[in-house]
């Protein structure tokens, strides 16, 4: 994914997903093999769809017929959810040419179609998930509920289906230490925060996903309105306290971000936490045009290939933890001097 | 406070979640926190609802006393699971176990969503009727205000709208 779209200084991708299952089949969970195969193959049926095509051409990735190393690949790029890489039965992938559309098949529900932009265009996300929502279910009878909706394998997705996120990137409002005070106030307005890359207890690279927790009562257009209009302000508190910085501490700014520069230069041993946090620095410092001999494309770009599953595809064979450290390293010394 | 997981180490991060003006709260120990994962440093509000759903879930029944009592097993006709595996698991097997379980479920999708009906989308082929229901609600309301307002001759429109419609859903 490209450093663009709008808000790119500071959203990084937005996300549309909906939820929708088939009638008259078990859940993916209490499905048996020959009820998810039928599911698979019904659901597949619809990439021939002329109006499907219209969009892109698509790829359909049975997740038996890669390998280990693939799926944890499309799992670091967000293309499919562990859940599904790990423990579906018949599951499958239907991607779109330039990755941004991805159709699972039998993970938790029996359809999840994804929309996933670069930079805040939340709006736009929507829109085409709602088109291929559309075509899928001309072709296909969804269970449907008058009362509740769209019927869902798991509670909280009844209603809508639809999981709005948008993925921030917020390293001066967790410099001057306002971030709690502003993710405590986003939690209740009915929305969810959590960090991008939930190992233990930290938020690595200062990114937050913020996404609806509601899905039933609200309508699609409401949910996404709510969520763009509480982003908009954090992106105003951002750049507030971006600015202040800059006028404030300027040589602290500037020490720090090329202090990370010169790390990421030169380390030749990098573990999966300091990366997040130096590339987390070194994008800050692009977007305040302190630096300016690297791309927040390039940026980008190593905040996914530096973890696990890309790197050992990268090498194509399975590395230690050690061994990753020093390749990752190496690769964003490579990129990041060019 | 002791925390509401495990009920024996305090309580160290509260978590408040308010939906349509109707607060819940949730106050947990450190270890049960973290095993939900999902915890932002110092932002105990960041959970997702969706990780502490199963822990809501477990505990509801300890809190109505009459729970003891009714111990008639709840079980999905079409799909054979019981509302206690749905409490431990936190998933429905079929689109059918939203109607065998109504009873139980509509307190705890009160709980989560807030006291609501669907009003978005709807599915064009299994959701027909269902549209034409909702634009004949619709326009039963504005008929009444047109009514009240005095304007029969947009009335009679209106009137003739929800007719033809109500036509349509008994010849579907
Ligand atoms: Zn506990
Ligand atoms: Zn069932």
């Amino acid at each position: 994914m490209k450093g663009e779209g709008a808000d790119s200084d500071i959203v990084i991708s937005s996300r549309i997903r909906l939820a929708r299952n088939l009638t008259h089949y078990p859940f993916p969970m209490l499905s048996t093999n020959q009820q998810s195969e039928e599911v698979l193959e019904k659901v597949s049926d619809v990439v021939h769809d002329e109006d499907l095509k219209m969009i892109s051409n698509f790829e359909r990735i049975p997740l038996s017929e890669i390998n280990s190393l693939e799926s944890k690949v499309l799992v670091e790029k967000h293309l499919i959810s562990p859940n599904l890489a790990e423990e579906s039965r018949n599951g499958a992938v239907i991607l779109s040419e330039n990755e941004s559309i991805s159709i699972m098949i039998n993970e938790e529900d029996h359809i999840r179609i994804q929309c996933l932009f670069p930079g805040f265009q939340i709006n736009e996300a929507w829109e085409l998930a709602n088109h291929i929502d559309d075509i899928f279910e001309a072709k296909l009878n969804y269970a449907f509920d008058e009362k509740k909706g769209y019927l869902t394998s798991c509670p909280t997705n009844v209603g809508t289906g639809i999981r709005a996120s948008v993925m921030l990137h917020l390293p001066a409002l967790v410099l001057t230490q306002q971030i709690n005070r502003i993710l405590t106030a986003v939690s209740q307005v009915g929305l969810a925060v959590r960090g991008l890359y939930g190992e233990g207890s930290e938020s690595l690279g200062n990114l937050f996903q913020i996404s609806n927790q509601i899905t039933l009562g609200q309508s699609e257009p409401e949910i996404i309105h709510n969520l763009y209009s509480v982003v908009k302000q954090i992106i105003e508190h951002e750049r507030t306290a971006r600015a202040k910085m800059l006028s404030e501490s300027k040589t602290f700014l500037l020490d720090r971000v090329n202090r990370s520069y010169g790390i990421l230069s030169y380390a030749q041993i990098m573990d999966s936490k300091e990366a997040a946090q130096r590339l987390s620095d070194v994008r800050l410092g692009i977007d305040l045009g302190l630096i300016s001999n690297v791309s927040a494309n390039v940026l980008n770009e190593l905040m996914i290939m530096t973890q696990p599953g890309f790197l050992q595809q990268y090498a194509s064979k399975k590395l230690s933890s050690d061994e990753r450290d020093v390749l990752r390293a190496e690769m964003i010394r490579e990129r990041i001097k060019k | 406070m002791i925390c509401q997981e495990c009920g024996n180490k305090p309580a160290a991060l509260h978590f408040t979640k308010i939906v349509n003006g109707e607060k819940t709260e949730f106050h947990l120990c450190e270890s049960c926190a973290r095993e939900k994962g999902d915890s932002i440093p110092g932002a105990p509000n960041g959970f997702s609802i969706h990780n502490l759903l199963s822990g809501i879930l477990e505990f509801e029944p300890s809190m109505g006393q009459n729970v003891k009592q009714q111990k008639k097993v709840i079980r999905c006709e079409n799909c054979g699971l019981t509302y206690s595996q749905f409490r431990k698991i936190g998933r429905f097997g079929c689109s059918s176990c939203y109607n065998h379980f109504s009873d139980p479920l509509n307190p705890l999708l009160k709980r989560v969503h807030g006291n609501s009906v669907h009003v978005g989308k709807i599915p064009k082929i299994s959701g027909g009727k269902i549209k034409y229901k909702r634009q004949i609600k619709d326009l039963k309301k504005e008929l009444q205000s047109k009514i009240d307002l005095e304007e029969f001759e947009e009335a009679a429109k209106l009137r003739d709208e929800i007719r033809s419609l109500e036509q349509k859903i008994s010849e579907a």
